[in-house]
């Protein structure tokens, strides 16, 4: 098991190196730093003086892959890439390239708990609901409710979740005011904050899952076992409940796996909308104001995070099912 | 040659006419193939399907008529060189005229012949100054302004509106009766000669192209000559109804072209990974791997902002406005090719890997035939079907992500119309009180309609060509199981 989880985070390494060489490569291949500086001071006039400054300030002065004028192993150290890449497998992310954008990894750190406070509430229940919803469509299937249940799902997969979250806003924020309509607050108010836009990324992500997860258990529900746990006489809910969400759990685990990188795109749509400083909010200012420094930070958290998880998932993967073993 | 007009060739111009020539070029194959056409037709026996595809073709007609773009020439100046207009126009455009030309000057809604908020009314120029009890002269009164356009030929607004409306949606419903029963009349024989059991559902056809008709009869009898403004205006008066039919060309141009971008690296790739093995599958999972566990939207939005770049440092690659739009949006479907082909390879390569271990294909190795002819000849129209059915599916997912990176900063150029543009304007309205909700409506509406149907109709591509899939289908009254 250990020498299992080892060996991907090895594997995970070996690929962050990947990410990092292809971030730094699509930013400094089409951008020299002179532009980056000239964008992020801005205004009409930029004086060669004030480039060298800035430049030097965010250390984008040294030579990009390989210094020559150093010594030893400086040679490789003394270099951009060294230090704004290499440096994040430390987690030191450096400073931010606009002046107010500040210290990253401080931002990260702040901001990290209330992004997850976001999504991982939105995953779980999501999963749940999904998975509920799905089994209910599978005990009726054949009938009207399943036929008008898979209607409504495609109906609602294809309505795009700004769509959810503007109306939903509007609704219940506005008209209702059941909610705030933007905000947060630490401790336990932030849940006044979070229910609408957590409600509002479950019923966005329902469908599509929910009908993915419909043909699964259907599968299941068709084979041999299920006949002759029905034939023994169980209730219908005992055989879906027992035995058929048990054996479609793997499919499942592995779908939700997937489904992680929509989850931070989800979290960048409903933090922005809903005034939540997260990471999304934080990335998306940083798109704005064209910060590179932050969006590279952030593909590379972002990345770990992808990952991590799928190792977690692979671990789940085989405590479901003792079949599968690691190796 | 001299004409009074000179095209304008952009990028996803050509691209998408290329598409339809292919498109024409797979028709004739279907056509010549007996199982192609029976899968095909297994299709559209589906009515869902049939119908999805009779709304998606009608926008697809839509686009291709605002793909023929041109400019204008400009008066002689006196023996000089010829100049054109700035201004690039589509042979929609010219169908659009009048909604072009109709412009207010800020908000109105649907259907109105007054603007939205209230303006004042400037006095006349012969009256004097209106004093009130203390000598001091009044504001200027403010009232709801008439619109220029709106409802210009009613003499009295408010009286003759509803009469008015009521007549041209009786116009708008007797055209679009005619050109249903003239459907009627084409589809019949059609329906008569069919001698498969299964014939295609020409019903579905029918009725949804009647409704069409009707709804697009509505939209032109209301606009036409001194009519309404059927989805209002914006902020600065445009009509929303034409920005909303010419976002549908932004969002089949990103469906399709983003989507035949992956094609390549997914198709080369995966069946290289799977038919080669070893090393090759080694380095190719290595690279799909990294590129998917980078989030999707970060590597596109670092990806644009450096095609922004690129553009501001190269002026010289286009003449006005919307060619840079386009090239933007071109390099943006090249970009979404470029992040979104893992997925496809990942099957390619799980297929592939299985069929080089059939016994045709170890007969050809037997055979000395060579690796490129195998993979052209052996593997390649074996895992089409895949390709097909990602590719229907990807097309209405990549016009929903389209609204999403219009919204993060890194979708199509602000100046393109878009869905995402009128979602990301809509949010700023709908937190206006009395709110703006006409345009989000109008984005909504056409955006459900074309995901809609996409989506139908790649489910039913996917039932008739994985027959996998087709057990699963839900239907009102019918057995989940055939025996």
């Amino acid at each position: 098991m250990l020498q299992y989880i080892l060996r991907r985070l090895g594997y995970g390494l070996v690929i962050l190196i990947g990410v990092n060489l292809i971030t730094f490569l699509l930013f400094f291949t089409v951008n020299t730093p002179d532009d980056m500086a000239r964008l992020n001071i801005g205004g009409k006039r930029v004086t060669p003086d004030q480039i060298e400054k800035w430049k030097v300030e965010r250390g984008y002065d040294k030579p990009m892959l390989f210094n020559d004028q150093a010594q030893g192993t400086d040679q490789l150290t003394q270099t951009v890439f060294w230090e704004r890449s290499v440096s994040l497998f430390v987690f030191d992310f450096g400073r931010a390239d606009n002046a107010s954008g500040g210290d990253i990894g401080y931002q990260i750190a702040q901001r990290m708990g209330v992004s997850l406070r976001l999504t991982v509430p939105i995953f779980v229940l999501g999963l749940l609901a999904s998975v509920i919803f799905a089994l209910w469509l599978v005990m009726f299937r054949g009938t009207r409710v399943d036929f008008w249940g898979v209607v409504a799902c495609v109906v609602m997969m294809s309505i795009s979740s700004l769509f959810y979250i503007i109306v939903g806003q509007y609704l219940f924020s506005r008209v209702a005011r059941l909610a705030p309509i933007s905000g947060y607050a630490g401790g336990l108010d932030a849940v006044r904050f979070l229910v609408l836009p957590i409600c509002l990324m479950l019923v966005a992500s329902l469908a599509g899952q929910a009908r993915f997860f419909r043909t699964l258990f259907l599968e299941e529900a068709g084979k041999d076992y299920v006949r002759t746990a029905r034939a023994k006489g169980l209730a219908e809910t005992a055989v879906m409940g027992r035995h058929v969400l048990r054996n479609a759990m793997l499919p499942i685990i592995t779908s939700s796996g997937s489904a992680l990188p929509g989850l931070f795109m989800g979290g960048l749509l409903t933090e922005s909308f809903f005034g939540i400083p997260g990471l999304g909010s934080y990335t998306i200012d940083a798109i704005a104001s064209q910060d590179f420094a932050i969006v590279r930070a952030m593909v590379f958290l972002g990345s770990v995070l992808y990952i991590v998880s799928n190792i977690l998932i692979d671990v789940a993967y085989t405590l479901a099912d003792p079949r599968v073993r690691m190796q | 040659m001299d004409l009074p007009f000179k095209f304008v060739t952009l990028w996803t111009d050509v691209v998408l006419w290329v598409m339809l020539l292919g498109l024409g070029v797979y028709v004739r194959q279907v056509r010549r193939d007996a199982a192609l056409r029976a899968t095909w037709r297994r299709v559209f026996v589906t009515p869902s399907a049939m119908a999805s595809a009779v709304l998606l073709g009608l926008m697809l007609l839509m686009t291709l008529a605002d793909s023929v773009h041109f400019r204008r020439a400009l008066p002689d100046v006196a023996g000089g060189v010829r100049a054109f207009d700035t201004r690039t126009e589509s042979v929609l455009d010219i169908g659009l005229a009048k909604l072009i030309a109709s412009r207010e000057n800020s908000y109105s809604q649907p259907l109105a012949t007054y603007g939205f908020s209230k303006e004042s009314v400037p006095p006349q120029a012969d009256a004097k100054p209106v004093l009130d009890e203390h000598g001091v002269p009044t504001l200027p009164a403010r009232a709801y302004p008439r619109l220029r356009h709106g409802g210009a030929g009613l003499a009295d607004a408010e009286r003759d509106w509803a009469g008015d409306i009521a007549v041209r949606l009786a116009w708008g419903s007797l055209a679009g009766a005619a050109v249903s029963l003239l459907l009627w009349l084409l589809v019949r024989p059609a329906r008569a000669t069919t001698t498969t059991t299964q014939p295609p559902a020409w019903r579905a056809a029918w009725i949804t192209a009647s409704v069409m008709a009707v709804l697009v009869g509505w939209g032109v009898a209301l606009s036409w000559g001194q009519g309404y403004h059927v989805f209002g205006t914006d902020r600065t008066g445009n009509d929303v109804l034409y920005m909303t039919l010419k976002s549908v060309r932004t969002a089949f141009v990103i469906g399709s072209l983003a989507t035949i971008a992956t094609l390549p690296f997914a198709l080369i790739f995966g069946i290289a990974a799977g038919y080669f093995k070893g090393w090759v599958d080694d380095v190719i999972q290595y690279i799909y791997t990294v590129l998917s566990s980078v989030p999707n939207i970060l590597l596109i939005a670092a990806c644009v902002l450096m095609v922004q770049v690129f553009l501001d440092k190269h002026p010289e690659l286009f003449e006005t406005g919307l060619e840079r739009a386009d090239l933007k949006i071109f390099l943006l479907c090249l970009i979404l090719g470029l992040t979104g082909w893992a997925g496809l390879c990942r099957l390619l390569r799980a297929e592939t890997l299985k069929l080089r271990e059939l016994e045709y294909v170890q007969a050809a190795t037997a055979f000395g035939v060579s690796h490129w002819r195998i993979m052209q000849r052996h593997v390649l129209p074996n895992v089409m079907h895949l390709v097909l059915i990602t590719t229907v599916l990807e097309f209405s997912g990549l016009i929903l992500y389209e609204a999403v990176l219009s919204y993060v900063g890194v979708g199509v150029d602000p100046s393109m119309n878009s869905f995402g543009g009128m979602i990301n304007q809509a949010r700023v309205e709908m937190s206006r009180d009395p709110i703006v909700w006409w345009s989000f409506l109008a984005a909504f509406v056409f955006m459900v309609a074309i995901v809609l149907s996409a989506n139908l109709f790649a489910d039913a591509v996917r039932d008739a060509f994985d027959p996998r899939a087709r057990v699963y289908r839900a239907r009102p009254r019918a057995a989940v199981h055939p025996a």
